[in-house]
């Protein structure tokens, strides 16, 4: 990148979520100085409400689609941006709210319960991904994605490499840090043999087990890792929940001998995962 | 000649290498399990606690006899004070039109391991052969590997030695080769001493500013027999004869569907072994220009291990495992003249599935 070119412009976009990866880039805040004299950000309401208008070189992603105005919307940004890129758990696999897409829910039951005014309310049957909706160029992992894969995130773009975004377990970078496994000394269920690294290994270095909040790691075994929780003696309902929180709905986080239940609204083809 | 040393003296020892410069790395209860860490003092000592160990399963718990070294393999071996799991190459920054290239110096902190087992040790020999023997040299290795002293303890309390099975592997319980000084601790009613042995220079000299009598027959005796003790009651077995042969025809073996639905391709195993190698090469760039290549530590178990143009070669489980186990017990012949495997049990015990390498072995032999 010349210092002379046109610095390329970032757009951030929200849909389904609680703000997290946003608040991730914005974690940054040592490196934002860099960030902003790299990259224009031409839309990001929760950090300017100084917004260009599009097209954008390059959109980041957070949240899934649980509206039929938010399924419209997507396909806009997607029409809008040159290279687009899902951030976090809600955007790569539906989130935690793709609870409601398990057999015996029933969002639409719910909506009276948790609202004053229901008829306001208008929602689709699923929390699908935004890959569900749209092709992709990648996704940063994550509940929320770590700070500095977003940071190298952004560097690759703005030089045209590939970022460096690990896939492989979490173990790996357990035994890197030097933690004493808490599955094998503890007998604590942990879900981190299946989950993708990224975070540091946060939970086994306080000794919980790891949470899963990563997302599944490249070749999860779920069914295997359900055998070894099961002779950790955690029961079966525990098992299922274990694995449905963050990234409930990704099909590497389905358990043994469950369908990956009934198939998403959207027709279109998942993205690749990873850039 | 052997001398006899007490408790009180092998604290000694530790204060004597610290005040030659030395950063002691000893054994210490930490996380609830009995593993290597720098910074040791005699009181760090994990006095009087054992483990026990099986297929990914450790407990420690109380000996009641004050042992010093009365525990089994640690969590993970210490090789990433020779072999640091994260390095940083060099980096590059640009200047002007140009750029210029930084590599730091190799650091030379000198480390003293104290509480090293013979499985350990064998392997540090078996990683030389990787870093130094061959065509090119790592120097940061090399650095680290010649200001590393190896005080080693001898297995001699435990009778079932769970999941080691260094004695089929040739490499233990008695350490053989590439040690500084042997300790061997005996317990025997009230009577606990310790026979020390110095095997290079470096270890006569520290031992000579140590207070202790030369070892008597009976001492020297009850040390050898506590030691072939060990021996005789391995946690477990393998049948090393034609091993390479073995696996190196395995290839097509039913087994490796089996066990590859069990593995979970964590990388669990390769990270707690002492022998294993294997590094990425990651280059990243930051927005201000500066460009850094790191080394860090891999697996057979990733993906991008295998990862060649259009993909990855070994992309199941079961793949993975087979890469490895032949990796460990036969091609690593072939490719260092040695066995991969040192018989430390740590990739039975830190197996989050409680994959037994020598019950995989056993069961392709049996199939062959
Ligand atoms: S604590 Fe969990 S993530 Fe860490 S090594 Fe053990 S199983 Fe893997
Ligand atoms: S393969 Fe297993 S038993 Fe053999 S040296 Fe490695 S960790 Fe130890
Ligand atoms: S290929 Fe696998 S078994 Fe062989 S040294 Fe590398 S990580 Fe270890
Ligand atoms: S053999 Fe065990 S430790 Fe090794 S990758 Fe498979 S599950 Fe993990």
């Amino acid at each position: 990148m010349s210092e002379a070119a046109a610095k390329p412009t970032l757009a951030v976009w929200k849909f389904s979520s609680c703000d997290g990866c946003q608040l991730s880039i914005l974690d940054l805040e040592e490196e934002l100085l860099d960030i902003v004299g790299a990259v224009e950000i031409a839309y990001f309401p929760e950090m300017t409400r100084a917004v260009v208008k599009g097209p954008y070189d390059v959109s980041l992603v957070e949240g899934s689609v649980t509206t039929p105005e938010e399924a419209e919307r997507i396909a806009e940004i997607r029409e809008n941006s040159k290279i687009l890129i899902t951030l976090g758990a809600c955007a790569v696999a539906g989130g935690i709210q793709a609870l409601r897409n398990f057999d015996g829910a029933d969002a639409h039951a719910w909506v009276p319960t948790v609202y004053a005014h229901p008829e306001y309310i208008s929602t689709l049957s699923t929390s699908t991904a935004i890959s569900d909706h749209i092709d992709i160029q990648g996704s940063v992992q994550g509940c929320p994605p770590n700070k500095y894969h977003l940071l190298e995130l952004i560097g690759s773009l703005v030089w045209g490499r590939t970022p460096n975004l690990p896939t492989h377990s979490q173990c790996l970078d357990c035994k890197v840090k030097g933690n004493v496994c808490v599955l094998v000394a503890h007998g604590t269920p942990c879900l981190g043999p299946v989950t993708r690294a990224g975070c540091g290994s946060v939970c086994p270095s306080y000794h919980r087990g790891c949470y899963g909040c990563h997302g599944p790691a490249e070749t999860p075994n779920m069914d295997a890792l359900t055998t070894r929780w099961r002779s950790l003696g955690v029961a079966e309902d525990d098992i299922v929940r274990g694995r449905r929180m963050f990234y409930a709905w990704d099909p590497g986080f389905v358990g043994p001998g469950e369908e990956h239940h009934k198939q998403p609204a959207a027709e279109t083809t998942r993205g690749q995962g990873s850039i | 000649m052997s001398t006899v040393m007490d408790v009180q003296a092998v604290y000694t020892l530790i204060d004597s290498l610290k005040s030659d410069g030395y950063e002691v790395v000893g054994p210490r209860l930490r996380d609830k399990a009995l593993g290597y860490v720098a910074g040791t003092n005699g009181s760090d000592l994990p006095a009087g606690l054992g483990d026990d160990q099986s297929p990914g399963n450790y407990r420690t718990r109380d000996r009641g006899d004050g042992a010093l070294f009365g525990f089994r393999s640690s969590p993970q071996s210490w090789r990433r004070w020779i072999f640091p799991p994260n390095a940083e190459v060099w980096s590059a920054r640009r200047d002007n039109d140009s750029f210029v290239v930084d590599t730091s110096a190799p650091d030379s902190m000198k480390v003293a391991v104290i509480g090293a087992r013979a499985c350990d040790v064998a392997a540090l020999t078996i990683q030389d052969k990787v870093f130094l023997d061959g065509q090119f040299q790592d120097p940061a290795y090399k650095a680290r590997r010649e200001n590393l002293l190896i005080v080693a303890v001898n297995c001699s309390l435990d009778a079932d030695s769970n999941t080691c099975f260094c004695a089929s592997m040739g490499t233990g319980p008695r350490v053989q080769a590439g040690h500084d000084i042997a300790l061997t601790e005996i317990i025997e009613g009230d009577k606990h001493y310790f026979v020390a042995d110095a095997q290079t220079d470096e270890g006569s000299r520290i031992l000579e500013g140590i207070s202790g009598a030369p070892a008597g027959t009976d001492e020297v005796a009850a040390a050898d027999s506590a030691i072939s003790n060990v021996a005789d009651s391995m946690g477990r077995k393998v049948d090393a004869d034609g091993l390479p042969e073995l696996m190196n025809e395995s290839y097509e073996s039913p087994r490796w569907t089996v066990v590859g639905e069990r593995c979970l391709s964590c990388t669990s195993c390769t990270m707690v072994c002492p022998t294993c190698f294997c590094t990425n090469i990651e280059d990243s760039g930051d927005l201000n220009g500066v460009a850094t290549r790191t080394r860090s530590w891999d697996s057979c178990f990733t993906l991008r291990h295998s990862h060649i143009h259009g993909g990855a070669i070994r992309n199941t489980n079961k793949a993975r495992y087979r890469q490895w186990a032949i990796h460990k017990m036969g091609t690593w012949q072939e490719q260092f003249g040695t066995s991969g495997c040192v018989g430390c049990g740590r990739c039975i015990t830190w197996c989050p599935s409680g994959i037994d390498i020598t019950e995989e072995v056993t069961a392709i032999r049996e199939e062959a």
